[in-house]
């Protein structure tokens, strides 16, 4: 299942970096991509791992970029 | 101007008055106290820096360490403590300021780029029981008609019902010449209507949409990322630590040496100004991104940056011959009465003779024949018509009897004729056993494909291939035409695909193969290639979904344009990459020897940054 969340406000493209690559270490994720231009941040998993991990998604931004808001689209 | 840009915007401004205010106490009152001094640089410099250094001690409590935040907090704390005040505050709001335009150009691209392909279309007006009711586009079923009203954007597939106007397909296709549709004809999402009001059927739900399909291409491109892109995110992360600790090195080991500690700690702390890679990771992706916009304003969409970059490296390219060299529409070119050939009356007599004998036939042969004669035909005066598979038809007209096909049918029907050698296919009349003449029917070479052919040449194309399923001397006009000098013909589409591979085999190490198609028929020989080309056409599925760049409008120009878009974009990219990695070694090794001060360790961190994303923005503007 593949999950879209648009980071508001991410002015930093190496902090679009970090997140990505926090994302990705989580466990039950299987692909990550944040794209700096677009403030998107596309998130694969499985369905039953996706609310837990939508939290995790939060948490990390929050902590590397606490300006962002985190929208699920 | 965003929020949160003008509040930065104000913060910057109070501190630079607070600066100012703090130098001319110093300079003004040469006997004030130190401490005062001190006090009024510091409330400048929580001003212009506060959300800098809050975000550097909440970020290290998070683990975070060695981001931006926590850098510049070092260096102009430090820079305090070796009593470099101004200093200080300056670099501080040279940083900010410097921010704060790399901010406002982030947002600028971002806001151009997607201007660029700005087709979504915001309302539907839906008629609902006699009533116009005004909806989201995804809430319109198919079967339900909508009313699409002058200056609308239409904003869902449909096919025309009432009235008749004139799109702009613009947005799409980057044409400019507007396209009329009248009542029947299928009209796409994502145009502009012009004159007329239109009621349109819906034929496909916001989701399987022509406009919602681009969309969704467009806003993807960016997830697939070009090998730069990938190198620049590698660099940078060894880029940051590497500096970072030969800065702890440049603090200690001199220092320990000369004893000097104040000169070399306020030089270890330029080196960690400059240890942002922000310049690198902003405006490479950046410059893809514009080049993917600008090659999308030209009616070309490509569905990564990877396939952007490979473009450059492109060296065959293998060509469909109908539908991507030629229109793919059959058309009579040539009218060949047996006696006079060369008078008007005898080839309309011989026109009117074939359309008439083919007036039942739907074959695309008979099609453009009737559509040559181009007057109504009398269907009652043909009768007992037959058509034979693989010759041609016989019909009775007017009472005589006309046959039309080939030249094995003249030989069956025993009629003495000579067998025409052209290109196209030659279709035979005789009226009563009595031979009257030839047509010849031709597909057409879309006006573009020289200009297409000579160009690939100009960028770098070595080899131009053409395949086609029709027959040699068609094949062989074509490309003698257009200057192709290796063809092959009469293939199945099993054959194109064994051609390619045998191509990709030959060309490996020595630079990527585009294969250009019409992308109905294509399509495994479009996903073999290393890049695949298809000419999409308004609304044809197939290819968006197959290729790895469409080409709405159809013309093979337009694939020597995208070249050129490619080149442009890489040597923006490489201009970036050389521009930004120079720079801030240069101004490493400036500080590291003591030539120059923290602003210029400023000026290769955000200034970079800045000048690369303008450079970067380039990339969009095609000429």
């Amino acid at each position: 299942m593949k999950k879209i969340f648009i980071l508001e406000d991410l002015d930093c493209a190496h902090c679009a970096q970090k997140i990505e690559d926090a994302v990705s270490k989580l466990e039950g994720v299987e692909k990550c991509t944040v794209t700096f231009l677009t403030q998107k941040l596309v998130l694969e998993a499985a369905d039953d791992k996706m609310d837990g991990l939508a939290k995790e998604v939060k948490k990390i931004v929050k902590k590397i970029e606490p300006d962002v808001t985190v929208v699920q689209k | 101007m965003s929020k949160k840009l003008k509040k930065s915007l104000a913060r910057i401004l109070a501190g630079v008055f607070l600066y100012a205010a703090a130098i001319l106490c110093e300079k003004l009152f040469p006997g004030i106290s130190e401490n005062l001094i001190l006090i009024l640089f510091l409330s400048a410099y929580f001003v212009i820096g506060g959300n800098v250094v809050k975000t550097a001690v909440s970020n290290i409590g998070h683990g975070q360490v060695f981001d931006e935040n926590f850098l510049m907090t070092i260096a102009t704390v430090g820079a305090f403590l070796v009593s470099e005040y101004d200093e200080a505050v300056a670099v501080m709001l040279f940083y900010q300021i410097g921010e704060w335009f790399q901010s406002y150009a982030v947002n600028r691209s971002r806001k151009s780029i997607s201007d660029l392909m700005n087709i979504r279309p915001d309302v539907a007006t839906v008629l609902r029981d006699g009533k116009e009711a005004e909806v989201e586009p995804d809430e319109v079923a198919v079967g339900e008609w909508i009313l699409i009203r002058p200056g609308d954007r239409v904003p869902l597939d449909g096919i025309v019902r009432d009235g008749e106007t004139s799109l702009d397909t613009m947005a799409l296709t980057g044409e400019s010449i507007p396209r009329d549709v009248v009542c029947g004809d299928e009209i796409i999402s994502g145009c502009v209507n012009l004159s007329g009001v239109v009621k349109v059927e819906v034929t496909r739900e916001y989701g399987e949409s022509t406009v919602s399909k681009i969309l969704n291409l467009v806003e993807n491109a960016t997830d697939k990322k070009a090998g730069t892109e990938n190198f620049i995110s590698k660099f940078a992360r060894y880029y940051t630590p590497v500096v970072v600790f030969s800065a702890l090195a440049l603090a200690l080991i001199p220092s320990l040496i000369t004893g000097s500690w104040n000169v070399w700690i306020y030089r270890a702390l330029s080196f960690l100004v400059i240890s942002c890679p922000c310049a690198l990771v902003i405006s490479i992706p950046l410059s893809f991104f514009g080049g993917l916009g600008g090659a999308g304003k030209c009616g070309i969409l490509i569905k990564g940056s990877n396939y952007l970059e490979a473009l450059a490296e492109a060296k065959t390219v293998v060509m469909d011959k109908t539908g991507t060299l030629t229109k793919g529409v059959f058309r009579v070119v040539e009218i060949v009465p047996d006696e006079n050939p060369e008078r008007e009356e005898a080839k309309a007599e011989l026109l009117k003779a074939a359309a008439y004998a083919e007036s039942y036939s739907v074959h695309p042969i008979s099609l453009s024949i009737q559509k040559a004669y181009g007057q109504e035909i009398n269907k009652e005066l043909v009768g007992q018509v037959e058509e034979l598979a693989g010759y041609g038809v016989s019909a009775v007209c007017e009472g005589k009897e006309i046959l039309a096909g080939n030249y094995r049918f003249m030989e069956k029907r025993a009629v003495a004729c000579k067998k025409v050698e052209r290109p196209g296919t030659a279709v035979y009349v005789a009226r009563e056993g009595r031979y009257l003449g030839y047509l010849v029917i031709a597909d057409e070479i879309k006006e573009d494909a020289p200009k297409a052919v000579k160009e690939l040449y100009k960028h770098g194309i070595e080899k131009i291939v053409m395949l086609t399923g029709d027959r040699k001397e068609a094949a062989d006009w074509v490309a003698d035409e257009l200057g192709i000098k290796e063809t092959a013909s009469e293939l199945l589409p099993g054959d194109k695909v064994d051609r390619v591979e045998a191509l990709l085999k030959e060309t490996v190490g020595k630079g990527k193969l585009i294969f250009v198609g019409d992308g109905i028929n294509d399509a495994p020989v479009l996903a073999r290639a290393d890049i695949g080309v298809a000419m999409g056409g308004l609304g044809s599925d197939a290819a968006i979904e197959a290729a790895d760049i469409v080409i709405m409008t159809d013309e093979p120009s337009k694939i020597a344009l995208a070249m050129r878009i490619s080149g442009k974009t890489l040597r923006i990219v490489r201009q970036n990459i050389v521009f930004a990695i120079g720079i801030k070694i240069l101004v490493l090794l400036l500080t590291a020897f003591g030539v120059t001060s923290m602003w210029a360790a400023v000026f290769a961190d955000v200034g970079v940054a800045f000048l690369a994303i303008l450079n970067a923005m380039r990339a969009m503007r095609i000429k």
